[in-house]
């Protein structure tokens, strides 16, 4: 009796049916990966066929094609604006979720503090973005910093709130079991808050990860010379609508990225399935 | 009510408690729990003394207070009055030398460890006062039946294993006593029936203290040397209950008659609680 039947057989046993089973889900995943790729396509042959049909001035709606086109011919210009804004959100993501980590470990540790800047914090955020933009601007100038500031206060609330629910979402049996292990408040902070708020984190993060962007390109629209952001402004004074539509497809790409690295990260990171999940 | 008359000695000293072979001496245990609405009393009046290494069984309805009496004695809940000592000494001096262990009705397990790095926790936290056991975290493993399943994480692994993961961890910095809250109320019969047999031969081979809260009648009949029944409202010890069994048993004593006597009187009297 000392090993019991429901011992995890890890035996590599391969037979034809598994296989095809294997295959079969294989097929199923690459399907699934086509799938949105054909909705884009699909998106942009209407777009196309909608400008052609109603034979759309280009400068009020281009063609797929000439956004392509342009895309490749001011490469250059796209590429020397889209490195700023990728800057200004890198910044802004690390200092705005940077931040937002810290605040939500002195709140866990802290309820007071929690219970009387929570609410401040609420506030706070339900001013727009665009509103919050040109009070930053006014505050410190046109350089890259109320870019940077305006990219990290987007990202610093949802992860606020989600890394404060992350790190109080700890198993309560779990919690006891600490207590009773005569654990110090660091000890069950790094050995379990941390790893039960991680799945919470990075739901924020792949948030943020956009949002940082947005809030880059809203921080440019407001006194910028470059960035994506400028260009959008500019294109659409302009009415150079090719550019208008490629600094989009370009502040896409990359918020695209940032999204896709924080996806990418979290398979890396977390390898085990939530508690809510075994149980 | 021997149990009572025998309290009053073992207070006074802590030392000479402890050297007599007293694991847990209570007397007069109160716990109130306030809500918005009313005050609870979990125990009232509650005396008891647990010899070393004896295996006792709680037994009782809900809400009569047996989880709370085994945080008490964990020191994670404090009494509002009464005295309480774990090995002679108060519940906290008691944990602080990781004398307890505790298994819950919920493995907890931390699902980003493997099973052997469950069970190392206890080793890693409070170094100072963990105290590394007899036997390794590998070889509690193996006692507790899961050997191979070592580096498995607790998504891999059957509720039944889980909750042999939890004991082994309980285990890992060798307590003196064994606390377990309805550890297999979540499982099934088949599975509960082999942890429960399994269970009396790691207490039979580690010869520890156990404290088993449970809702079952079998359960608490078939593990225990003493069938500790209690009552609620307020949450009281309702009788004490000798378990004769022979110390040898298998799922088959289950049909021996003196089994079914025992189960019978304490279906009665959980019925009168």
């Amino acid at each position: 009796m000392s090993v019991p039947a429901d011992t995890l057989s890890r035996a590599p046993q391969v037979d034809d049916e598994e296989a095809r089973y294997r295959e079969a889900r294989r097929r199923e995943k690459r399907r699934r990966r086509l799938l949105p790729a054909l909705g884009i396509a699909g998106l942009i042959l209407l777009w196309w066929a909608l400008v052609a049909i109603f034979q759309v001035k280009p400068f009020i709606a281009p063609s797929p094609w000439a956004v392509l086109q342009t895309l490749y011919v001011k490469r250059e210009v796209l590429l020397a604006n889209l490195l700023p804004t990728a800057g200004e959100a890198l910044g802004g993501f690390l200092l705005g979720n940077g931040v937002a980590i810290a605040v939500a470990t002195l709140f866990v540790h802290n309820r007071r503090l929690q219970e009387i800047f929570f609410p401040v914090v609420v506030m706070f955020n339900s001013i727009p973005v665009v509103a919050k933009a040109p009070i930053l601007v006014l505050l410190m100038g046109n350089g890259v910093e109320p870019k940077i500031a305006i990219a990290a206060l987007v990202c610093f609330f949802p992860t606020l709130v989600n890394s404060v629910r992350g790190l109080e979402a700890v198993n309560p049996q779990a919690m006891e079991l600490m207590r009773v292990l005569s654990a110090s408040k660091s000890e069950i902070f790094f050995k379990l808050r941390v790893f039960s708020a991680l799945p919470y984190l990075f739901s924020a993060l792949r948030i943020a990860a956009s949002m940082s962007v947005i809030g880059a390109v809203v921080g440019e629209w407001i006194g910028a010379t470059q960035g994506i952001g400028a260009m959008i402004i500019q294109a659409t004074y302009n009415f150079d609508s090719p550019l208008l539509y490629a600094a989009i497809v370009m502040s896409a790409a990359l918020s695209g990225t940032a999204f896709m690295v924080i996806v990418a990260l979290e398979r890396a990171i977390i390898r085990w399935q939530p508690e809510s999940a075994t149980t | 009510m021997a149990i009572a008359e025998a309290a009053p000695q073992l207070a006074e000293g802590a030392s000479s408690s402890s050297a007599s072979g007293v694991a847990v001496s209570c007397r007069n245990l109160q716990v109130r729990f306030f809500t918005e609405r009313r005050a609870i009393t979990a125990l009232q009046g509650l005396s008891l003394e647990v010899p070393v290494g004896e295996f006792l069984t709680l037994l009782g309805p809900s809400g009569c207070g047996k989880s709370t009496f085994l945080r008490v004695v964990a020191d994670l809940i404090q009494p509002n009055s009464g005295e309480i000592q774990v090995f002679g000494a108060a519940p906290e001096a008691a944990r602080l030398k990781r004398d307890i262990g505790f298994v819950f009705q919920d493995p907890a397990l931390l699902p980003w460890r493997n099973a052997l790095q469950n069970v190392e926790l206890p080793l890693q936290v409070a170094v100072k006062h963990a105290r590394r056991g007899k036997a390794t975290p590998r070889e509690l493993l193996e006692l507790v039946g899961l050997k191979g399943s070592e580096l498995a994480y607790p998504h891999e692994l059957s509720g039944g294993m889980r909750q042999r993961v939890s004991i082994a961890r309980a285990l890992a910095s060798d307590p003196k006593i064994l606390l377990m809250d309805e550890p297999f109320g979540a499982l099934d019969e088949i599975t509960r029936d082999r942890l429960n047999e399994e269970l009396r031969r790691v207490w039979r081979e580690l010869g520890i203290t156990v404290l088993f809260v449970t809702h079952s009648i079998h359960e608490a009949a078939y593990l225990g040397q003493r069938v500790l029944m209690m009552a609620a409202n307020p949450g009281r010890v309702r009788a004490i209950v000798p378990v004769t069994l022979p110390a040898d048993r298998t799922l088959a004593t289950r049909e021996s008659p003196e089994f079914v006597a025992l189960t019978s009187e304490l279906r009665h009297l959980l019925e009168t609680c």
